[in-house]
């Protein structure tokens, strides 16, 4: 491995530099100066978001366990962006006092479970798939229970890390059947010598599901309510964005190299999967008087839909799936954005509370509004654009009743995700929210959110580009 | 040809105007907004009406062929499937461009009188000039995507207005409910989107419709229950169309959303966006016609029925704009019927000019009976007939253009309506006796329900009103001029213009449909005349004897019911309510169980031995075994 060589890491190597600085910078900065040691952390999240933007090559490290390339480039980017926007997002909680001191803690907790991702994304290797995936798991539950004075978040700590050790399980067994029939250990080596005996259609029935824990696919979803209510928000919004998107992406990794020749056996598997899962979180979304719980089925559902991309098994697949989770970050982290925002003011979570917002705050009612269109894929805003293109993909594969049940849930999605914006604009309250204004931090990750929902649908250039990186990514594999 | 590149500024416009308006309002004065709005749909109009008449007139060939004034690749999706953003200029766009600038412009100079001290004047503005835009974008698509974008915009506009008035629980009820049964009717579209490019490789309307194209030369794809495949794919884009053209089932949108402030209505559900079905229809009408004729037999079937079915209705509403909206079902639906027995090219595509023709002129007068229903309600301020009577001394303009507008629809000579019906009938007539004594009967119907409305409101026992005056100006000058519309639209050569094949035909007077027809609509008015000129008993006693089906037909043959049933009882409680339950009381009620009975024993043990995370384990593993259960039975090596 030469010197050059080693910067196809570029990504991992600033984020555990990023972590480095901040424990350091954590013990330098004294206790009234936390707000500058905030802007301190978010610059250096934002130094690695945009080196992330230059022209990445492809390559391998470490005999083949690392492998990068553009579009792995491009997925560990979606994440970077979506942990710098919730980042900007955390200053209203982080600013309470009693918060103010663990600021450094959650961050360097956050960032570990980044560079984790980063390693499994760019894993070539089970072994390093598995690494990346504990780095990636372990440090959240610690998050989950940041607020150790609530029993409830103390709670989502506690069930986030027994059902993951669960998973990693059986993640892990259904690695060793896989070794036991290929007697490889490496992506590519696994996915020629595969064969669809009993015993490889156990390994991948054992690493698809133990996936879908992370992805939150019913019926492996039910962690999510639970945690997604109990954990301090940040971690919520970032839970169902980056978490589940970094899932997602070696999902889709692990089926195209390891299981490609066995694409006939996962197809039945997803599709039911598909189905079941859609239709389970939106009908649990429709009655939830949470926001957060709310927006916990609400991506449980979406996280159906993304699967409608995956099933699709070619260049055209993988780049919806990408292009989905990028107009997914926006709109699910724009809902966030207010929701955090209203929270941290007034500790209200409850939508019962949101009667009457747009009286007093119609700027983020308005923000809320796009966010929900955008989820629930009304044209021309890009969550349409996001959602038509993995229908196409699902139908490009001939499954119309597939897609014919996923379009029907699209209409079930919109009823509740109007019902939120009827909450706001039209109900009537006593005592609704008061005004207030928000800080700077969060402004700012709304109107990027906003620009994203707008922009990433009327710019052909950005599907364009993800094609191109997925058309690479299947040349560079064959 | 010709270059036909200047007609962007007619989309460019409007949507300039919807976001310097929205994005200054606030800052902005209320008039200045309206006024940018009406200049920028003014400057769209007139552009409009220079299109048609290079178009139409100034064009030296003997037949009109589509063209492409603009056209840029927005998405490409593979190498040959992509997503064009473009303008077609054709005869039926064209034509549409016309209706749409003519009468969103009278709607912009109307409302500028209806809504005056509204508290949304200046929102109200700035999504008029949304939806201008939104449905201006729609006939000129190029493709099946671009026109699916604008069809779900128009919808989205569609319901920022209906639910103008969001105070009003019952708009804002309204404009949800037709947002959600016209997206329940797209899914279909967008299926039908779906498997239409999966067989053709192709969105763009030009290669879909072309008559020596793939679609329609050969015959693509299997067979799935007795019909071909692309004979369902065209179904499910009728489905689209019959949920923004209010066709049974979905019509029961359109009556509720006449919560709206009545321009809106003149303008969207009457004229204009409801129309987009009949539109959509007759743009892939060559692959109906050529390739799928079982589908085009549906949608005469539901044209048809749909027509009856909404003119009785009519006759039993006592809200003069509920009235008005069953009466665009009813008008709507033979545009479809005529669409469904046309045959392609020539002659036998009468159906398919009648039908573009129908639209044309009921865009007048339809739009002109809502403004004129508008100008009553501003000045009575109800919407029941029961408060209305004798209204032709104080209103009197509004008298005459409306009288003029009823007499377009009864279909009586020489106004609009009865060339373009005479046409329709005639087509019905000349492919299946069934529809055509169906139409016939509902042409009777039509001319008894609006003469009804029209001697109840005009005629009839004088009220107490308060302080009754005209309308202003800016309100009655756009009645006029819809009302020269409406005079004079009936004696355009259709036939000469809009075609199936875009080659002139010449279309002959039908005396003997004509004579009969006439003769149906004054038997209609005669009877309102008997039954409402004076308000006497008789009416009474005429629903008393009818008893049962006038009851029925009252409640509008219970279909909302049956809708809130579904939606209510079987979803709601029968799906949705289970599975809620069976997340409070199986899941959390197990977790319950068990954490009460552990907390007795001790609080801090609780949190370790949490029931609930077995159960979520159990559950996962039980998901696992059963995926595992079916591949060892499913797939055996």
């Amino acid at each position: 491995m030469s010197f050059s060589e080693i910067f196809l890491m570029r990504n991992e190597l600033l984020l555990v530099t990023a972590v480095l600085v901040i424990l350091i910078a954590d013990l330098s900065f004294d206790a009234d100066k936390r707000k500058q040691f905030y802007y301190f952390s978010i610059f250096l999240v934002f130094i690695v978001t945009v080196s992330g933007l230059f022209p990445a090559k492809s390559g391998l490290l470490f005999g083949g366990m690392y492998q990068t390339g553009p579009l792995q480039a491009m997925m560990k980017n979606i994440l970077n962006f979506s942990t710098l926007i919730i980042l900007l997002q955390s200053w209203g909680w982080f600013s309470h006092v009693n918060q103010q001191k663990r600021i450094g803690e959650f961050m360097i907790l956050l960032l570990s479970t980044l560079i984790g991702m980063g390693y499994m994304i760019s894993s070539g290797h089970f072994l390093m798939f598995y690494l990346g995936l504990e780095l990636a798991t372990i440090p959240l539950a610690a998050l989950a229970a940041y607020d150790y004075y609530n029993s409830k978040s103390a709670e989502a700590g506690i069930k986030l890390i027994l059902l993951a050790a669960f998973s990693s399980g059986i993640i892990l067994f259904g690695i060793s059947l896989i070794y036991a029939i290929t007697g490889t250990m490496y992506f590519e080596g696994a996915g020629q010598l595969i064969d669809g005996s009993t015993l490889s259609v156990l390994g991948l029935v054992l690493i698809f599901t133990g996936l879908s824990f992370k992805i939150s696919l019913v019926p492996f979803h039910l962690w999510a309510a639970d945690v997604y209510e109990g954990s301090p928000i940040a971690l919520t919004s970032y839970l169902s964005v980056v978490s589940k998107g970094s899932a997602v992406f070696i999902l889709l990794i692990v089926l195209n190299t390891v299981f490609a020749s066995l694409n006939d056996i996962w197809d039945p598997l997803i599709y039911i999967i598909i189905i079941i899962t859609i239709t389970v979180g939106n009908l649990f979304a429709i009655r939830q008087r949470n926001i957060k719980r709310f927006l916990a089925f609400s991506s449980i559902a979406q996280a159906g839909f993304i699967m409608l991309g995956v099933i699709n098994n070619s260049a055209f697949g993988v780049a919806t799936v990408v292009y989905f989770m990028l107009v997914y970050m926006f709109s699910n982290l724009a809902a966030f954005g207010v929701v955090s925002a209203i929270s941290a003011e007034t500790g209200k979570e409850s939508i019962d509370d949101y009667k009457g917002f747009y009286g007093t705050n119609p700027k983020l009612s308005l923000v809320m509004m796009l966010a929900m269109f955008s989820l629930a894929g009304i044209p021309p805003i890009a969550g349409f654009f996001g959602k038509f293109f993995l229908f196409t993909a699902a139908a490009e594969k001939g499954y119309y009743i597939l897609v014919l049940i996923a379009v029907l849930n699209t209409i079930i999605s919109l009823y509740y995700y109007l019902l939120i914006i009827k909450t706001m604009f039209i109900e009537k309250s006593d005592t609704p929210i008061p005004f207030f204004k928000s800080n700077l931090p969060m402004k700012i990750s709304l109107v990027i959110c906003v620009l994203g929902m707008v922009i990433t649908g009327f710019t052909s250039g950005v599907f364009d580009y993800m094609v191109e990186m997925s058309d690479q990514l299947f040349s560079d594999m064959y | 040809m010709g270059n036909y590149q200047y007609t962007i500024w007619i989309l460019i416009l409007p949507f300039a105007a919807f976001l310097f308006t929205g994005i200054l309002s606030g800052k902005l004065k209320p008039s200045f907004t309206a006024a940018i709005s009406i200049g920028a749909i003014g400057i769209a109009t007139v552009l409009s009406y220079f299109a048609a008449i290079q178009y139409f007139f100034l064009n030296a060939s003997e037949s009109y062929t589509a063209i492409e004034a603009a056209s840029f690749t927005w998405y490409r999706l593979s190498d040959t499937l992509v997503i064009d953003m473009g303008i077609l200029i054709d005869s039926i766009s064209v034509m549409m461009l016309v209706v749409i600038t003519t009468v969103s412009l009278m709607v912009h100079i109307y409302s500028t009188g209806y809504m005056k001290g509204d508290d949304g004047y200046a929102r109200y503005f700035t999504f008029l000039s949304l939806f201008s835009f939104a449905m201006l974008g729609l006939v000129l698509a190029t493709n099946l995507i671009q026109i699916y974008v604008f069809w779900e915009l128009v919808g989205l506009s569609s319901y920022l207005l209906i639910g103008h008035y969001y105070q009003k629980p019952s708009a804002v009820a309204a404009a949800k409910k037709a947002f959600i049964v016209t997206r329940f009717a797209d899914l279909g579209f967008l299926i039908g989107i779906l498997m239409l490019s999966y067989y053709t490789g192709t969105f763009s309307f030009s290669e879909i419709t072309d008559p020596n194209g793939p679609l329609i030369t050969q015959t693509i794809g299997g067979v799935f229950l007795g019909l071909s495949t692309l004979t369902w794919a065209m179904i499910l884009v009728f489905m689209g169309g019959a949920g923004k053209s209010a066709m049974f089932p979905f019509h029961i949108w359109l009556p509720d959303a006449m919560e709206g402030p009545t321009p809106i209505s003149a303008l969207i559900h009457a004229a204009t966006m409801v129309v987009a079905g009949v539109f959509l229809v007759a743009r892939m009408f060559t692959v109906y016609s050529l390739a799928a004729p079982e589908a085009l037999e549906v949608i005469a079937f539901i044209g048809a029925f749909t027509s009856l079915f909404a003119a009785l209705i009519a006759i039993t509403q006592t809200d003069i704009k509920k009235i008005l909206a069953y009466s665009t079902i009813s008008q709507i639906g033979y545009m479809m019927m005529a669409l469904g027995v046309s045959g392609y090219s020539g002659e036998a595509g009468l159906g398919f000019t009648a039908s573009m023709f129908h639209l044309f002129t009921h865009a007048f007068f339809k739009a002109l009976l809502f403004l004129g229903a508008g100008s009553i309600i501003h000045a009575v301020h109800s919407n029941e007939m029961k408060d209305m009577g004798n209204l032709r001394k104080h209103l009197p303009a509004t008298h005459i253009t409306f009288l003029i507008a009823t007499l377009a629809i009864s279909g009586i000579p020489p106004f609009s309506g009865f060339f373009s019906k005479d046409e329709i009938l005639a087509a019905a007539y000349a492919s299946n006796k069934l529809y055509f004594a169906v139409e016939y009967l509902v042409a009777g119907l039509t001319a008894f329900y609006m003469f009804r409305l029209y001697f109840k409101v005009f005629w009839g026992k004088e009220r107490t009103y308060e302080n009754i005056q005209e309308s202003p100006a800016s309100m009655t000058i756009p009645l006029w001029i819809l009302a020269f519309g409406t005079l004079f639209a009936g004696f355009l050569p259709f036939s000469h213009l809009v075609t199936t094949d875009g080659i002139p035909f010449d279309t002959h007077f039908h005396w003997n449909i004509a004579l009969p027809s006439v003769g149906i609509a004054l038997a209609g008015i005669f009877i309102a005349a008997a039954l409402y000129k004076k308000e006497s008993a008789r009416s009474q006693k005429i629903a008393a004897s009818l008893g049962a089906f006038y009851s029925v037909t009252k409640e509008k043959f219970y279909v909302d019911e049956i809708y809130i049933f579904i939606t209510k009882k079987i979803i709601f409680n029968l799906i949705s309510m289970p599975v809620v339950w069976f997340d409070r009381h199986i899941v959390d009620g197990f977790m319950n169980l068990t954490g009460n009975t552990t907390v007795a024993l001790s609080f801090r043990i609780r949190k370790f031995q949490s029931g609930n995370i077995h159960q979520y384990a159990l559950v996962f593993l039980t998901g696992i075994l059963i995926a595992t259960l079916f591949y060892l039975f499913y797939y055996p090596n």
